[in-house]
């Protein structure tokens, strides 16, 4: 018997129970539309935290002072700890590590109010060396970045960002020259930031004020101690070797024995990428499990339907056999009507999990993203599903005894 | 019995027991069947209720195996061969037709008859359709191809099944009650159109526990508790044409 006989049959047998079929259907619809709608949730609040981490600054390694790995995240550190990182080790970081970073800056943050005139803007003014314009993939629109000079000898001198200058300007002057105060302390404005807009969770990447990390050290906060440090590497695959790097100047600067703990972390980007997506990462399983288990159930309702079939055409089988049937046949022929009913209740299911994810995108501006893989794979389970749920029905059918069949009431 | 010997043996029974294990008792179905049966005969196969007629068809239709015993069919050795080969053979050389006519609920006639030849990949889709139409016109449904299974009525169900029996050309017909459920006037319609087929040289095996319907027949071969108890040759057939034309008209 060849394939397209059977293709035949097997259609006629669903045609024949319409309403049946697409109740079976339903089932496996439901479980393909529902994983590709929760794969493309959770890839989509992936993918938007990973570009939000990535439009953050290139190649980016931050320093912190005190150690993550053994605080644990979220538990607070005492000053001391605070305190760990000089500006000793950001001359030595850029002296010693050369090889694979193309910039580096300290970083050392105040926050305040801003006031010019009548208007004022509540904003933190961060510390840092010019290279963080470079870390940060920040440039200058108007005006210029503040010199070395300016850094030497703690000038109070900032770049703002354009947030900053839509509050305080509010009559269109030229930014550029005017003094603004921090607190008590005044700063020339020199340099205003291009625009970024808002970041993809939703924050303002213009509130900034830039100033030399002296000057916040020494006229506002009056520490000697630095916040974190932010570094460049020169190609996204150098980061280890200028983590380990880093690392190994700081311990040093520190004077850590060998095995005792570091006093300060090196994280790079990706791995606060992949920290902050270990989170959806679970989600995404926990949503595609929930998901597989209603595809399972779909492909329970297929093996009861087709247990119901196989039982309610006995005598259709028995008459197949006693015409010439094999039991491959009959085989096939179950197999094949259990798997159209899964693929084609997979590829429905397909066009409604996508199309629900487009809707959820559209209507709630869920960030969705459909992986290629996910409508394959589920595609692919389904039809497995078929297979392996219409296997035990279809295989009863084909062993039955064609005289007890035919004469089955 | 003496045969003429240019009749070519069709199917040969040697000794054919049939036993079934119920429990622990043991039902001798057959207790040692032995006839040939030639080319171009119609034989009615009759006997009481339980006396082994639907057992012996189902093992001259190769749907069941005998316990012990040797039966040839179309010179081939049937005993022996597996699940698969007497499917084939079934496939290649067997017309059935029951008593319940058995065909595919909510299908076309075509569709129906076109059955047997879907399971042989050698017949393509032209040539089956064309056979199912060329066998329901020579049951007298050439206006009813393409009517549903439960659009007809029993005698035409019937004919559709007999159509079905006769498309894959088999070298024999086997029919287990095929006038069962049918009253006599289309009973004398069915059995007027297997003396059709008997006359176009079909050999047909036909079981009842009707005696009348024996006088239609060439041959007529008594069961009793599993055993041959009579086998004669009819030399006078009557004509089922002429006793359906003397039945009483139908009266509304
Ligand atoms: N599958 C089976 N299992 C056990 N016993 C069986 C089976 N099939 C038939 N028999 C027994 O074999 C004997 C012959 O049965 P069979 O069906 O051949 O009779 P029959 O002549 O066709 O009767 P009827 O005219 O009622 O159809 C009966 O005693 C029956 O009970
Ligand atoms: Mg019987």
């Amino acid at each position: 018997m060849n394939v397209s006989n059977l293709l035949k049959i097997a259609l006629r047998a669903i045609n024949n129970n319409k309403l049946r079929s697409f109740l079976t259907m339903l089932g496996i619809i439901i479980g393909v539309g529902s994983v590709i709608a929760m794969l493309a949730i959770g890839q989509g609040s992936k993918k938007s935290i990973q570009e939000q981490i990535s439009e953050m600054g290139s190649n980016m390694i931050m320093v912190h002072p005190g150690n993550n790995e053994r605080m644990g995240g979220g538990v607070r550190m005492n000053s001391s700890e605070m305190q760990t990182l000089k500006n000793a080790d950001y001359e030595a970081i850029v002296s010693k590590c050369t090889r694979y970073l193309s910039a580096v800056s300290p970083m050392v943050s105040s926050s305040g109010q801003m006031i010019y005139g009548n208007n004022n803007y509540p904003t933190s003014v961060t510390g840092v060396s010019q290279d963080y314009l470079e870390i940060r993939k920040l440039t200058v629109e108007k005006g210029d970045v503040f010199t070395d000079q300016d850094i030497a000898s703690s000038a109070k001198v900032c770049v703002i960002g354009k947030t900053i200058v839509d509050n305080l300007f509010t009559n269109q002057e030229d930014p550029i020259g005017k003094v603004v105060r921090f607190g008590k302390v005044p700063f020339t404005v020199v340099g205003v930031l291009a625009a970024k807009g808002y970041n993809s969770m939703g924050q303002d990447q213009d509130a900034v004020v830039l100033a030399p990390y002296t000057t916040i050290q020494k006229r506002v906060s009056n520490v000697t101690y630095l916040g974190s440090i932010y570094a460049s590497a020169k190609e996204e695959s150098q980061t280890s070797k200028a983590i380990d790097e880093i690392s190994e100047v700081l311990r040093e600067n520190h004077k850590i024995k060998d095995g005792a703990d570091d006093d300060f972390s090196v994280r790079s980007q990706e791995e606060l990428s992949s920290m902050m997506t270990s989170t959806t990462d679970m989600m995404t399983i926990l949503l595609a499990c929930i998901a597989g288990i209603s595809l399972l159930v779909g492909g329970i309702g297929i093996m009861n339907i087709m247990y119901v079939s196989v039982t309610e055409r006995t005598r259709e089988i028995g008459l197949r056999m006693s015409v010439g049937a094999r039991g491959v046949d009959i085989l096939a022929q179950f197999l094949i009507e259990a798997i159209l009913i899964s693929v084609t209740g997979g590829l429905i299911g397909v066009v409604l999990g996508v199309g629900a994810s487009y809707a959820l995108t559209t209507i709630l501006g869920w960030p969705v993203y459909i992986q290629p893989y996910s409508v394959l794979l589920s595609f692919l389970v389904c039809t497995l599903t078929g297979v392996f749920f219409g296997w035990y029905p279809a295989k009863r059918a084909s062993e039955m005894d064609p005289i007890e069949a035919i004469r089955y009431e | 019995m003496e045969r003429k010997s240019n009749k070519k043996p069709i199917i040969e029974l040697r000794n054919v027991k049939r036993d079934f294990v119920v429990g622990d008792e043991v039902v001798h179905a057959l207790r040692g069947v032995s006839f040939s049966i030639y080319e171009g005969e119609f034989v009615t196969i009759m006997g009481t209720s339980g006396s082994g007629k639907s057992t012996l068809l189902n093992a001259l239709g190769c749907l069941d195996t005998p316990t012990s015993g040797e039966y040839y069919l179309d010179g081939v050795e049937v005993r022996t061969m597996n699940k698969n080969e007497r499917a084939i053979l079934r496939n290649r050389k067997i017309g059935f037709v029951f008593q319940n006519y058995n065909l595919l609920a909510k299908t076309t006639s075509v569709e129906n008859v076109e059955l047997p030849l879907m399971y042989n990949s050698s017949i393509s889709a032209e040539e089956r359709h064309e056979r199912a139409v060329k066998a329901l016109m020579a049951v007298g449904l050439g206006e009813r191809l393409n009517h549903k299974s439960n659009q007809m009525s029993g005698g035409q169900q019937q004919r559709v099944a007999i159509a079905r029996a006769l498309v894959n050309d088999p070298v024999i017909i086997l029919a287990d009650e095929a006038t069962g459920n049918l009253d006599s006037r289309t009973s004398f319609e069915i059995l007027v159109l297997f003396q059709e087929l008997h006359a176009k040289g079909r050999t047909i095996i036909f079981v009842t526990h009707n005696p009348e319907l024996s006088q239609y027949s060439s041959r007529n071969i008594r069961l009793r508790d599993g055993q041959v108890v009579e086998d004669t040759i009819n030399e006078h057939i009557s004509s089922a044409k002429e006793a359906l034309d003397a039945l009483p008209p139908v009266k509304d």
